[in-house]
């Protein structure tokens, strides 16, 4: 039977979180990040990981991890896209974490779980479960190749590399080569990972290791999409509940009441989406509909949440000073990763029996 | 395990035992059908929520299932609860709120039992959104109330034993504060019921002309001038009633087009296609959406999402049997049936895609506009200002028409 609530424990997990972001973690401060050459902010993932020990949630005690589920990691991911926190905790703690637990490979697990070191995946941020991935040429234990789009790469200390021979290989990240690119979204910057004879470290098959990190991935940005969604919403009214034109506070005006009400319905039905794709995963019941479900009507929420945020914070929203643009830059960016909505609907169709003319 | 949670078991563990007596006292095999739903209300296994010697036992309603799970296992008769959803669902919460002991003693029992049904006397031609701005007149004569005007959007009407009625007692202070609330004899001379044909071509509603219908005071529920405030409690209940059914995955409007598309290869499109498949999952999610508020009431924490979840269902109903008839094609041009009828029960799932496409039309009209709702939720779940008013602080005569 899926549970949809929140737990005592995982309301408590929450305000624990969001305490620490509170601290660690205000707008200004990451507008300000964005700019330097360290956009990712260590401090706060240090807190998180290394204080709170949220880094190995996914992870069992025997292993190094707290044995929590996915369900935990999945609060975690609502606060950090609530703060659009530049913290590799999606592609690290979720994504890498899970590529590794399909593996062989318990001592980087518990690097991972406990915070000492970062992983990500070497797949493009923008791959959907269960399709096609760019590898790297494999030759005697040396790895040579260029792999793009690689999320989080400019702080991870190990990456987890596909090879042409169908292994998966750990690559400490000083034997490669990684290039910041220019991101759309300034708080998980992208890289490009570039492999010159690097040694690979062989942890197991890339291909189920990958779709599941990937699965697990899509699962959870639902619940950091709603983080951001529920944000852009809460702020907005906030906002036109003080901003005064024609004498009067704006959101007292039907037709942008109107508009509001209606975030407000597809935010709350994100919540319902988002909580049953990670107790899916928790309890791996239903889990492929679950995720392909959140994943196609997460993006469109969090994007048209986002956008309304700028759009009726007027000019201000158009700053940037304001924050707006770090939320619409992350939900814009998030409808790309691990899959499109359109992708994900598609794979719905195979699932649930709906096929293609 | 919580307090709430073990105090629910130990509630869960009497009603049982409870209805295993119920049961065995009454086998509802050799038991007449009204005698075994009548001695059900009696055991308190009716609505078990509701107080001692009315039907309940004062449990949490989340225990309701306990008792309907056993009933259905021994093959118990229900009371036909889609019958008689306007007594259940709107007066009876009314009733149990505002009523004297000796209403509540007369009404609830056959209410539930399904032996008297109810309709509701709200909706006017010219008060359907703004419902306070009502018309129909209750004037007291000695003991009585003589009640003219006219009601319309009344289902069961024509079946109808009583009414539940809110009629304009004081024109003279603003329209709000000029209203009683009322029990109407539907079987009254001055009542007079005709069918409202609607655009799927039946007539599931009526229009009710009252002309001298005499209600004594006795029938009268709450106080003289507070039948806004007790409608309150009917419109809440209603919403709760509209929203809250729990559905299996394509347990809605979205099964029958799906079943199609499934059956039927040579009518599927790329166009059709992307939009069944966005469809689908917006009805899977505003299922979840349900199903989360549904657990939020039984562990006792009802959430604001309830205000939102007819939003949802009638945007939904309306898009995914627009997108089924057109899915038809040629036969998507056709209609099963024209013939004016007054059925008893309404399924907006059911006949054919046309008409499942019309008649949700209705959805974003029925017991709330969609407008309307809207602004329910901005102010009362974002609390955001209302709309500057002019009709508040005026006298109910004095109001534009």
């Amino acid at each position: 039977m899926t549970d949809l609530l929140y737990s005592e424990e995982e309301e408590a997990l929450r305000a624990a979180v969001r305490d620490l972001l509170a601290d660690h973690c205000d707008a200004p401060g990451v507008i300000a990040r964005t700019e330097s050459d360290t956009p990712h902010h260590r401090e706060a993932w240090k807190a998180l990981a290394d204080g709170m020990g949220l880094a190995g949630l996914l992870v069992p005690e025997a292993k190094g991890g707290q044995g929590a589920t996915h369900r935990e990691a999945a609060v975690v991911l609502e606060e950090l896209g609530r703060a659009v926190a530049p913290v590799p905790y999606l592609t690290s703690a979720v994504v890498a974490t899970e590529a590794l637990l399909a593996c062989d490979a318990d001592d980087l697990l518990a690097d991972l779980a406990t915070g000492r070191r970062i992983g990500a995946l070497a797949v493009a941020l923008n791959i959907a479960p269960g399709t096609a991935y760019k590898v790297v040429q494999h030759e005697d234990g040396r790895l040579r190749g260029e792999l793009t789009g690689i999320a989080d790469a400019a702080v991870a200390d190990v990456l987890l590399v596909p090879a042409d021979d169908g292994g998966l290989y750990a690559v400490d990240a000083t034997a490669a080569t990684v290039t910041p690119q220019v991101s759309l979204d300034l708080t998980r910057p992208l890289a490009t990972v570039t492999l010159d004879g690097a040694p690979g470290r062989l942890l197991g098959d890339a291909e189920p290791a990958v779709r599941r990190a990937l699965l697990a991935g899509a699962g959870l940005l639902a619940s950091e999409q709603f983080g951001l969604a529920d944000w852009a919403l809460t702020e907005t009214v906030r906002y036109l509940k003080e901003r005064k034109q024609f004498n009067r506070p704006v959101g007292g005006f039907q037709a942008l009441k109107h508009r509001l009400a209606q975030l407000w319905l597809e935010v709350v039905n994100l919540r319902a989406a988002a909580r049953n794709a990670a107790d899916a995963l928790a309890n791996g019941e239903d889990v492929e509909v679950a995720v392909t479900v959140a994943q196609a009507f997460a993006a469109p929420v969090a994007v048209h949440a986002a956008e309304e945020a700028l759009q009726l914070h007027g000019g201000i929203g158009m700053t940037w000073e304001h924050p707006a643009h770090l939320y619409l830059k992350r939900a814009k960016a998030d409808s790309i990763a691990y899959g499109t909505a359109g992708a994900h609907r598609e794979a719905l169709a195979g699932l649930v029996d709906l096929q293609a003319p | 395990m919580t307090s709430a949670e073990q105090r629910s078991v130990t509630g869960a563990e009497e009603l049982r035992d409870r209805t295993r007596k119920l049961l065995a006292a009454h086998p509802p095999a050799s038991t007449d059908r009204l005698d075994f739903l009548r001695a059900r209300f009696d055991a308190g296994l009716a609505w078990v929520h509701y107080p001692e010697g009315l039907g309940g036992v004062g449990a949490p309603r989340s225990l309701q299932a306990v008792v309907d799970a056993e009933l259905e296992a021994a093959g118990a008769p229900d009371n036909d609860p889609r019958r008689i959803g306007i007594g259940l669902g709107m007066a009876a919460p009314t009733i149990l709120k505002y009523g004297t002991e000796e209403q509540k003693q007369r009404f609830l029992r056959p209410l539930w039992v399904g032996e008297e049904v109810w309709c509701q006397l709200f909706s006017e031609p010219g008060a359907g959104s703004d419902l306070a701005a009502l018309r129909t007149r209750a004037v007291r004569e000695g003991d009585d109330w003589v009640i003219n005007g006219q009601k319309v959007w009344t289902s069961s009407a024509h079946v109808a034993r009583w009414a539940i009625l809110i009629a304009r007692t004081d024109p003279d202070v603003p329209k709000h504060r000029g209203i009683t609330y009322f029990v109407c004899d539907m079987t009254d001379p001055g009542v007079e019921v005709r069918p409202l044909r609607q655009v799927t071509g039946e007539a599931e509603f009526n229009e009710v002309f009252l002309t001298d219908v005499r209600i004594p005071d006795s029938r009268r529920l709450g106080e003289v001038g507070d039948g806004w405030k007790v409608a309150q409690t009917t419109l809440n209940n209603e919403r709760v009633a509209i929203g809250g059914m729990r559905l299996p995955r394509e347990g809605g409007m979205i099964g029958p087009v799906s079943k199609t598309w499934r059956e039927r290869p040579e009518l599927r499109t790329h166009d059709l296609h992307q939009r069944l498949l966005k469809l689908w999952v917006e009805a899977e999610v505003a299922r979840l959406t349900s199903e989360r508020l549904r657990q939020q009431l039984v562990v006792g924490q009802p959430g604001p999402e309830g205000a939102g979840m007819k939003l949802a269902f009638a945007r939904l109903n309306q898009e995914i049997s627009g997108l089924d008839v057109e899915l038809l094609g040629e036969e998507g041009l056709l209609y099963d049936d024209w013939t004016m009828r007054r059925p008893e029960l309404v399924d907006f799932t059911g006949r054919e895609a046309g008409y499942r496409y019309l008649r949700s039309k209705g959805n974003s009209i029925e017991g709330g506009t969609t407008e309307v709702l809207l602004n329910i939720v901005a102010e009362r779940v974002l609390g955001l200002p209302a709309e500057p008013r002019t009709d508040k602080d005026v006298a109910w005569k004095d109001l534009a028409r």
